[in-house]
């Protein structure tokens, strides 16, 4: 049957399974637009900005693992579309973003609404395509979700002009795709993950430090049971947060710039690392220098070669998809029968629960005063601990991934490569139409939040009960946090004036605000929000110490073992 | 330390854009680049002349690996190897000048492809350290115009590079 360019592109997606799609409509996507409006599948979330569809789509990729989907227009539509691009592009969140572009005959003359999407998003997708002929559109889709999802995954942006869209050809979409340039590795090469496996059982101070490749994989259950099998320790970062339960005694935390002294005095003296869909970062390991300063082995598994001593050299790797790995290691362990070494690991215990034993995470309560720690404690007990939390970047966001102990992966999202403030409540967004049936929370400062507060519109529209948990410091609490420590406490531009009525503004976009001030407000507060308020957007802005810091702290260009704690001030 | 990587890539419309694009964002530099396409069209051979550390060229060739359109990098300066540049350098050639360089040309080889009353047009093939000695060797004040290709590089007898 012939079909038009726009009708092939919503058939594609239909057959992807698509239940979303993220967008906004303009002149070049309208006959994309108008094949939407005829067909009930695939339905459409109208943003307020194109930003806020691919973070929402974003969103619901990392809560779901499936492909997001986007929709913009040509020119500034897919402009806005970039720092969402950006930030998936960081955490390796598979995507498609679908783009209008000016019609073929005019690209290159500076049209109404042009923009050279191809090369203004190169840098920061995993592919991106130019539609020229109708007859390409069906292997194009075909190919853009299999590049998005497949190996290291990451967003594809697909660029159609729009008299493509108005043309017609025979729609076939294909069953497979073959690409003699991309053949993503899969399994792990068995002599180098029996040399890992020799290097965990002799090790006497071992330690698993685990990052977002595990929750990309889908490998949280294989990695528990390695865990627990060898009893090591175990730290998951910023993006692998509920890749191993936070709840369990064998975790130490998270490591790195705001990790616990566990984490990162385990991770420092080590003498065999086992990294896992990690890549040494620089918020997470500091100081490359300081970190290799003592010796150790280490092991690291990833899909991406290039990821794989790329900071730190790396004595054994292994390339290959973190679940297929992680199986392999557990079955060469039940054949080989062997134990690590039981009393060089009971010794190192012992140094570990010395570490433990500083409580680097406590804090001091103030009267009259709600601490922000507090309300992220709280929201763990009021939710059950089984909320899927979004966050915005800053202080907020360290202390929600501090005090928040995630037991399950992709309950957690957070924007950890590109760090872009205003993903928390789009994220929430995604998260709540891939899964209704769980409790969305939104932590987020009142810096975030302003910075896509324009999707209380889309939220209202769209019946998502997103709770937002505003902690208001009235200050830019990151910025003032380094402002404080390393300029002289000269705060230049990190404070928050004029802010708006929060309470007033959830009220005018039509959904429930509530200020919290007190301490003894918070439970009751978060209680009436998650329970009498279940089926609705709650926004509530906690006013928050306006001094309080996150520790402990390694500052940049130190080394793991550097750490600031609260109580050295 | 000076390396040349070899890389097939299809024959796209910004495939070479994305090749570039990963020096310059990566912060790699590039000495030469050279691109055309294979005996099989839907392929282009690209060759670049670039420097670095061990650590760096790893880095260099597994991003460009991840690149969807790249097919095959190899970095031919890892063994035996043979490399060519091409030169066209147009000198004065006027007076007592042009004897002199009509005979240096010889020297190295080179061929006067193009001849004005006070011009000539010299082709150079050969490394590049063989056309930078020419240039040495030629009095500067007579160079009108150089051009050069870029190096091409290829892998003695049994290294191929192929899909």
């Amino acid at each position: 049957m012939m079909m038009t360019g726009a009708e092939i592109v919503i058939r594609c997606l239909q057959e992807e399974k698509v239940e979303y799609v993220f967008g906004y409509p303009g002149g070049s996507v309208l006959h994309i637009y108008d094949e939407l409006f005829k067909q009930d599948k695939v339905k459409h979330i109208l943003v307020r900005h194109e930003q806020a569809a691919v973070h929402a789509a974003d969103g619901l990729a990392r809560s779901s693992h499936k492909v997001g989907v986007a929709l913009v227009t040509s020119g500034p539509g897919a402009t806005n579309a970039v720092t969402g691009i950006a930030t998936a592009y960081m955490d390796s969140i598979p995507l498609v973003v679908i783009s209008g572009q000016v019609p073929s005959a005019y690209i290159g003359q500076d049209a109404f609404q042009e923009c050279d999407t191809v090369g203004i998003t190169r840098p920061c997708v995993k592919h991106n395509f130019l539609i020229k002929d109708v007859r390409d559109i069906a292997a194009t889709m075909k190919k853009a979700f299999y590049i998005a999802s497949t190996g290291r995954p990451g967003p594809v942006v697909v660029d159609i002009p729009k008299d493509i869209t108005a043309n017609k050809c025979e729609f076939d979409y294909p069953k497979t795709v073959q690409m003699r340039s991309y053949n993503p590795v899969v399994k792990g090469h068995l002599g180098q993950i029996k040399k890992a496996v020799q290097l965990l059982l002799e090790a006497k101070r071992p330690m698993i430090y685990t990052g977002g490749g595990v929750i990309l994989s889908d490998a949280s259950e294989q990695l528990t049971k390695l865990a627990r099998r060898l009893g090591f320790p175990i730290c998951n970062t910023l993006m692998g947060l509920g890749a191993y339960p936070a709840t369990d005694p064998q975790y130490l935390g998270m490591p790195g710039m705001h990790g616990t002294v566990e984490a990162n005095m385990a991770m420092q003296h080590s003498d065999v690392l086992l990294a896992i869909g990690a890549r040494f970062d620089d918020r997470v390991i500091g100081n490359p220098d300081n970190f290799t300063s003592l010796p150790r082995k280490i092991i690291h598994i990833d899909i991406d070669p290039s990821s794989i001593s790329k900071r730190v050299r790396v004595d054994v790797p292994i390339v290959g998809n973190v679940v297929d790995v992680l199986e392999e290691m557990l079955k060469l362990l039940d054949a080989e029968k062997a134990k690590p070494d039981a009393a060089a690991l009971a010794d190192w215990w012992k140094d570990i629960e010395g570490w433990r034993a500083k409580h680097c995470m406590k804090y001091k309560h103030k009267k009259n005063v709600i601490m922000p720690q507090y309300v992220i404690e709280k929201l763990h007990e009021v939710t059950g601990g089984n909320a899927i939390v979004t966050s915005d970047v800053g202080q907020h966001q360290m202390w929600a991934a501090q005090y928040y102990k995630f037991d399950k992966p992709r309950r957690w999202l957070n924007s950890g490569g590109l760090g872009t403030m205003g993903v928390g409540l789009p994220y929430a967004m995604g998260a709540a139409l891939a899964n209704p049936d769980m409790q969305i929370a939104c932590v987020t400062g009142e810096g975030s939040i302003q910075m896509c507060i324009q999707e209380l519109s889309t939220a209202k529209q769209f019946r998502l009960p997103i709770k937002i948990i505003n902690l208001n410091n009235r200050y830019l609490g990151m910025v003032r946090q380094w402002q404080e420590m390393f300029y002289g406490s000269r705060y230049s531009e990190s404070y928050m004036d004029s802010l708006p009525d929060f309470v007033k503004l959830a009220e005018a976009y039509g959904h429930v605000g509530i200020r919290v001030e007190r301490p003894e407000d918070v439970e009751g507060a978060l209680k009436r929000a998650f329970i009498d308020h279940k089926d609705d957007l709650v926004f509530i802005d906690f006013l928050t110490d306006q001094k309080a810091n996150v520790f402990p702290m390694v500052a940049a260009g130190k080394g793991l073992s550097e750490m600031i704690l609260a109580e050295d001030l | 330390m000076r390396h040349i990587i070899s890389i097939l890539l299809e024959n796209e419309a910004g495939a070479l854009s994305r090749v570039a694009g990963l020096f310059s964002a990566r912060g790699y530099n590039i000495e030469t680049l050279t691109v055309a396409p294979t005996e099989d069209l839907s392929l282009s051979r690209l060759t670049i002349v670039t420097s670095g550390s061990d650590e760096v060229i790893e880095q260099i060739t597994k991003q460009l690996n991840k690149l969807i359109d790249v097919i095959k990098v190899v970095d031919l300066s890892e063994a035996a190897h043979i490399e060519r540049e091409l030169m066209l350098i147009k000198v004065r050639a006027a007076g007592k000048d042009r004897e002199e360089v009509k005979r240096l040309a010889d020297i190295f080889r080179g061929r006067i492809i193009d001849v004005t009353e006070s011009t000539y047009v010299i082709e150079l093939t050969g490394t590049s350290a063989k056309l930078d000695a020419f240039i040495q060797a030629i009095d500067t004040s007579l160079i009108l115009e150089t051009v050069r290709t870029g190096v091409s590089g290829i892998g003695r007898g049994d290294r191929i590079l192929k899909v």
